[in-house]
């Protein structure tokens, strides 16, 4: 069963990639969305068969490559933590698949983007079926393939390269640490399987490692090379700034990819590596510290951006901080619950942004929206939906599983705990305030569509919050915004180039069936899908409901101390999404000119937190620039001017010289046969030097 | 047959079609075709005698087999040959990639196409020859001579500036042998033959090991090559014709590290031992630095050849590390980086045919009209990146791993090469592959033809399955990597008894 779970989006890839042409769209699309939906089915089985049962079952495929007591093999891990994962997984893909035949209609390469899907999705689950960490690095870097691929989707846009090829990158960076820390697991356990890492790792905890100079606890640095590849993986800060710019994708993609499934990777990596890190407390904090500072930083940034798909990235960059700090004070299952509600309330907000820029024919930038609840209250009451779990309205999704991380930041008693309580509780804040933000600018307020009213495009500076200074609000986002800003809303799929959507004078509609039905699907899992299994992911349930697929060590009692935190803490991720509620509703139904006066006011940290806090500026100051530099230093002075003017050059012009001189008025090659005769000459000589030499030996 | 055995043909056969293709008449299009397919048609047998090769071969002992020896120069110098787990692998590629070169060249060499294929088949002959060679003169011998015929293929038919790129490539290499040569007769006269079987199990003295280390090392270093007699490679590259750049990558390159595991691990192991922080250095450095250099290229061809260079970084970094893991990832990458750097030379081969520049800024936007010839190129770019499930991974991986237990700090440093292999191929496709179709010079260009298809088609294919499953080429390593390892455990523990001041073995 796991072997088609695992393989079926596979086969649907192949049989799209290869023969799309001969099978046309349509059969393309079928193929692929059914092949997954029936994966889903049978994981959906799995998932009311395998949690309860105390130990992992392993499932041997094939062995991948063995070198002296090196075994890799391919292999199914399936536990609880496995088949939560695949539930996520593969329903959330099949939805995107479905989404996807409404969204991507008009374009003529549909095979090829449903096999990236599908292939996606089966690297996916090679990624969280997997039995040991190099399988789990096969699939950690499937999806980093299948990402630049689909970020790269539409080939014809430069933004979109660029944004492929930076994902890509950034993710390496964090995969430098990823394959360091699986060398240094196989040296100190001596596997690289799961379950000889655990057995391994309660005796070398306190094993040090010398290494770059300095004497570390082995399992601390282990655990911190492995969680630099999580930090990539899921976008955490330092390694965040590829995923924005991901958004140049497909909206479908970034639902999938970079919302549900793939970046919530580094999560499933710490929770199901939880037994060694539960060994290595002082990387844990380090897990915490960056948590909390993502979840902050990102809701800062998402504060003030102005295309719709990039304030849910950065909204998605913030919840994964949130997971992280759920990680770091061992409040494993709350983390694994939050990436659960997660993939459902952000798939369903980024698809619902899709359906907003499908009936605004691509248009992503929110400042040319507004009163769109009249045109399309069905996306638009999926969004509220959306809206409402993300900020964690009580009995949503998000209320359930965002508490509790909270509530486990406060009750914790490691260090960072604090910091990190007052990073997720103001984030709760902004989350709130830019939630509503986006709600209120792209569904209420005046309409600010081209076409609508005779208010044209060009003129949107001036419309945008009625009368705020464009200077402030919106000057700087089209001209000092770093450059791909604003490229979110040139022209979004190839196909589309024939569209002058800024002429257009469509009504903005609702989108076809194929699309909505997704999105009430997942609504209902935003709605219902914390009530539903809160119990069993982190209540009383949880210890039957886990068996042994987190690791918890004897100190452990993160999820009973949750229950005894003040009410005032109780109480504050509630109080916070109120005041960000009616802060949002003042600033942007109320008094729409607050904005525009407040960025006018404060341009420095406005432009700080429009431009992303000048990461992008910043990385390629101290890394992208010096190694071009340092690159055609070593390549034109190291190579050119030294290695070869002394070396090669220096002899080879003198001979060339020579044989000018000589073979002038000579055609042809004679100095490529002269050569020829001296190597002759050469073989010649040594062999008589080597027959003539048993003389001398003996 | 004559007294002969089947290693004996596959250097005879090549010869044979040699001979018949010299018998052909003049410059006509008649003789052309019947050249070109007389040599592939040469190429294929010998890949199908290898193959019969690989059938008797047993891949479970480490032993040589199929040996055979002939009376040559003297008693103690023989014409033998033989294989074992070190060298089979890599005969299997050299026969296999040639009928590639071939049909790489079907229509692309249209002048002295006679003399191309004649030297091709020799060259074939030679690689054939040190892959097989178990007598140093023998090795020597073919070594060396492998130069002449890839000297004419640069030369001869090769771009603009093939007269000086020749010239770099004959003095680098040229300067090695002179030196090998030398080590060659010192090692004769100590041990008295120039049989490697028995030079395996000879016990040179240590200070002698340390200079027979140097002089061989002098040329497989520029063979491989390292940092920083690396500088003929992306010369060379660049002027010689495609099939060329296949052999050159996929081949010659590979001589350097066989030379390695098959003279300077096992004979001097002390000397391997006390030398490896040197070659760790040269090697990291080949992996950064040329990696940087790469990134800068603005000629598809120069890119590819400096990033062979880095891929060569691994290669020595894996064998110097003395265990399991990076010596076999080491020989693995040599197979890997045959298949895919022959792979990407070839790709480039067939965007040079159709526009007859290698400049990167002259293409474009190609994935609009050639989505097939696309799609193989992310393969062999992601299998260059070392992407997990494609062949590059192994090797790569395998190396670092066994960098790791020899030298973390060492490890560390190679990492890097993850990173700025995925900037500088990714880089490249995104300007060749993607963005905008807009040069009127590329507006009417073709997706690969069917010949074009049939050549790259099986690359694809390999790619992908030895990233799945390498255990056939593994697992044949296995045997041989682990009797060398025994036996240089061995030779440096009785060193170190003898000499207690060494430091301890690394593991």
């Amino acid at each position: 069963m796991y072997h088609a779970i695992v393989f079926l989006p596979l086969v649907g890839a192949l049989l799209a990639g290869l023969f799309g042409r001969q099978l046309g769209p349509k059969l393309s699309e079928g193929i692929t969305t059914g092949l997954l939906a029936f994966s889903a089915l049978l994981s959906w089985g799995a998932f009311l068969e395998v949690p309860g049962t105390e130990h992992a079952t392993r499932v041997q495929v094939a062995t991948w490559f063995t070198a002296g007591d090196l075994v890799v093999d391919w292999a199914f891990r399936i536990d609880t933590l496995t088949v939560i994962m695949l539930v996520v997984v593969t329903s959330v893909s099949t939805l995107v698949h479905l989404y996807s035949i409404g969204y991507m209609e008009e374009d003529p390469h549909r095979p090829r983007f449903f096999a990236y899907l599908s292939l996606f999705t089966f690297a996916m689950l090679m990624l969280v079926t997997a039995d040991n960490l190099v399988q789990m690095f096969f699939g950690w870097e499937g999806v980093g393939l299948a990402s630049y691929l689909l970020i790269g989707f539409w080939y014809e846009k430069p933004s979109a390269n660029a944004a492929a090829m930076k994902a890509f990158i950034v993710n390496r960076v964090g995969d430098f640490g990823f394959s360091l820390g699986i060398f240094l697991v196989f040296v100190l356990t001596g596997s690289i399987a799961f379950d000889g890492i655990f057995s391994r790792a309660p005796e070398i905890k306190d094993a040090t490692f010398h290494f770059l100079g300095y004497d570390w606890s082995a399992l601390t640095l282990a655990c911190l090379l492995l969680f630099m590849g999580a930090m990539g993986k899921s976008a955490q800060f330092l390694l965040h700034t590829w995923l924005p710019d991901a958004m140049e994708g497909p909206t479908p993609v970034s639902a999938l990819i970079h919302a549900a499934t793939m970046v919530t990777a580094g999560v499933f990596m710490v929770a199901r590596l939880s037994p060694l890190f539960e060994l290595a407390p002082n990387a844990l904090i380090v897990v915490t510290v960056i948590g909390g500072i993502t979840a902050f930083f990102a809701a800062t940034i998402g504060l003030v951006q102005n295309d719709i798909k990039r304030v849910i990235a950065y909204s998605t960059c913030s919840q994964l901080g949130y997971m992280f700090v759920a990680l770091g004070v061992g409040a494993y299952s709350a983390a694994v619950f939050h990436l659960f509600t997660h993939a459902f309330f952000k798939a369903l907000l980024f698809l619902g942004a899709g359906s907003v820029i499908h009936a605004m024919h691509h248009e992503q930038d929110m400042r040319n929206m507004g009163n769109l609840r009249r045109y399309i209250p069905f996306t638009s009451a999926m969004m509220t939906i959306g809206t409402l779990a993300l900020i964690g309205f009580p009995f949503t999704a998000g209320y359930y599983s965002k508490d509790a991380i909270i509530e486990a930041a406060y009750a914790s008693t490691r260090p960072g705990h604090t910091l990190a309580f007052i990073c997720t509780v103001v984030a709760a804040l902004m989350t709130s305030f830019y939630s509503w933000r986006l709600f209120f600018m792209t569904f209420e307020g005046p309409a600010r569509w081209a076409g609508h009213g005779g208010a044209h495009h060009d003129d949107h500076h001036a419309v945008a919050h009625a009368g705020s200074s464009a200077q402030a609000d919106g000057a700087p986002g089209h001209h000092e915004g770093v450059a791909h800003d604003d490229k979110g809303h040139d022209v979004e799929p190839a196909s589309h180039s024939a569209i002058e959507h800024h002429d257009h004078a469509h009504t903005p509609h609702e989108s076809p069936l194929v699309m909505t039905i997704p999105l009430g699907l997942l609504a209902f899992g935003a709605l219902f899908a914390g009530l539903i299994f809160k119990n069993r992911f982190i209540g009383e349930g949880m210890d039957g409901f886990w068996g042994h697929a987190l690791g918890h060590g004897p100190d452990n009692h993160i999820m009973h101390d949750i229950h005894s935190v003040p009410a005032l803490v109780s109480y504050a991720p509630f109080i916070m999404m109120l005041i960000g509620f009616v802060l949002a509703y003042w600033m942007y139904i109320r008094r729409p000119e607050l904005p525009g006066q407040l960025a006018a006011q404060q341009p420095s940290l406005y432009r700080f937190l429009l431009n992303k806090w000048y990461f992008d500026e910043l990385y390629d100051r101290i890394f992208v620039r010096p190694a071009k530099d340092f690159g055609k230093f070593l390549w034109k002075e190291a190579d050119g001017r030294v290695i070869d003017g002394m070396g090669p050059d220096g002899i080879a012009t003198r001979v060339l010289d020579v044989t000018r001189g000589v073979v002038r008025f000579q055609t042809g090659y004679v100095y490529h046969y002269a050569f020829v005769m001296l190597v002759g000459v050469a073989a010649l000589l040594s062999w008589y030097m080597l027959t003539g030499l048993p003389k001398v030996a003996h | 047959m004559f007294g002969l055995g089947i290693l004996s043909g596959l250097l005879i056969v090549p010869l044979c079609g040699a001979a018949f293709i010299l018998t052909l008449g003049e410059e006509s299009e008649a003789s052309k075709r019947n050249a070109r397919w007389a040599a592939l048609a040469t190429t294929l047998a010998t890949f199908l005698l290898s193959l019969v090769a690989w059938g008797r071969y047993d891949a479970t002992t480490a032993s040589f087999q199929l040996v055979e020896s002939h009376a040559w120069l003297s008693e103690t110098t023989r014409f033998k040959l033989g294989v074992d787990g070190f060298s089979m692998p890599l005969i299997l590629l050299t026969t296999f990639l040639m009928p590639f070169c071939i049909g790489a060249s079907w229509l692309s060499v249209d002048k002295r196409v006679k003399e191309y294929y004649v030297a091709f088949l020799v060259l074939e002959t030679t690689m054939i020859g040190v892959f097989q060679a178990l007598d140093l003169v023998l090795f020597y011998l073919f070594f060396e001579a492998g130069l002449i015929p890839m000297f004419l293929i640069i030369g001869i038919w090769g771009g603009k500036r093939r007269i000086y790129a020749s010239f770099k490539f004959f003095l680098y290499t040229l300067l090695g042998s002179v030196l090998m040569l030398l080590a060659i007769m010192a090692m004769y006269w100590h041990a008295g033959t120039t049989d490697i079987p028995t030079l395996l199990h000879t016990r040179f003295p240590v200070e002698m090991q340390t200079w027979l280390w140097l002089a061989f090392f002098a040329s497989f270093a520029v063979k491989m090559p390292m940092w920083p007699v690396h500088t003929w490679l992306p010369d060379a590259h660049v002027e010689a014709p495609t099939a060329g750049s296949v052999i050159l990558a996929g081949i010659l390159l590979k001589m350097g590290g066989y030379g390695f595991i098959r003279i300077s691990l096992p004979m001097f192991p002390d000397a391997s031992h006390s030398f490896a922080p040197m070659v760790f250095a040269l090697s990291v450095i080949a992996i950064i630095f040329t990696s940087l250099i790469a990134l800068m290229q603005t000629d598809i061809k120069k890119l590819i050849a400096y990033s062979s260079v880095a891929h060569m970084g691994f290669v020595t970094l894996g064998l110097f590390t003395l265990n399991e893991q990076g010596i076999q990832g080491a020989l693995f990458l040599m197979i890997s980086h045959g298949i895919v750097s022959g792979a990407l030379f070839l790709c480039v081969g067939v965007v040079y045919d159709r526009m007859h520049t290698r400049e990167i800024a002259a293409y474009g936007g190609l994935v609009k009209r050639m989505p097939l010839y696309a799609a193989a190129m992310m393969v062999f770019t992601m299998a260059n990146v070392g992407l997990p499930g494609t062949s590059g991974f192994v090797g790569e991986f395998l190396a670092m791993m066994g960098a790791f237990r020899a030298n973390p700090t060492v490890a560390f440093f190679s990492v890097f090469g993850i990173i700025l292999s995925a900037g500088y191929a990714l880089w490249l496709y995104a300007r060749v592959i993607y963005g905008k179709l807009e040069k009127p010079s590329l507006q009417g260009i073709l997706d690969l033809d069917l010949r074009e298809k049939i050549i790259i088609a099986p690359l694809v294919a390999l790619t992908i399955y030895y990233g799945v499953h390498p255990a056939p080429v593994l697992d044949t390593f296995a045997p041989s990597t682990e009797a060398l390892m025994q036996s240089m455990r061995t030779a440096l523990s009785n060193t170190q008894t003898a000499a207690a001041t060494l430091p301890p073995v690394s593991r």
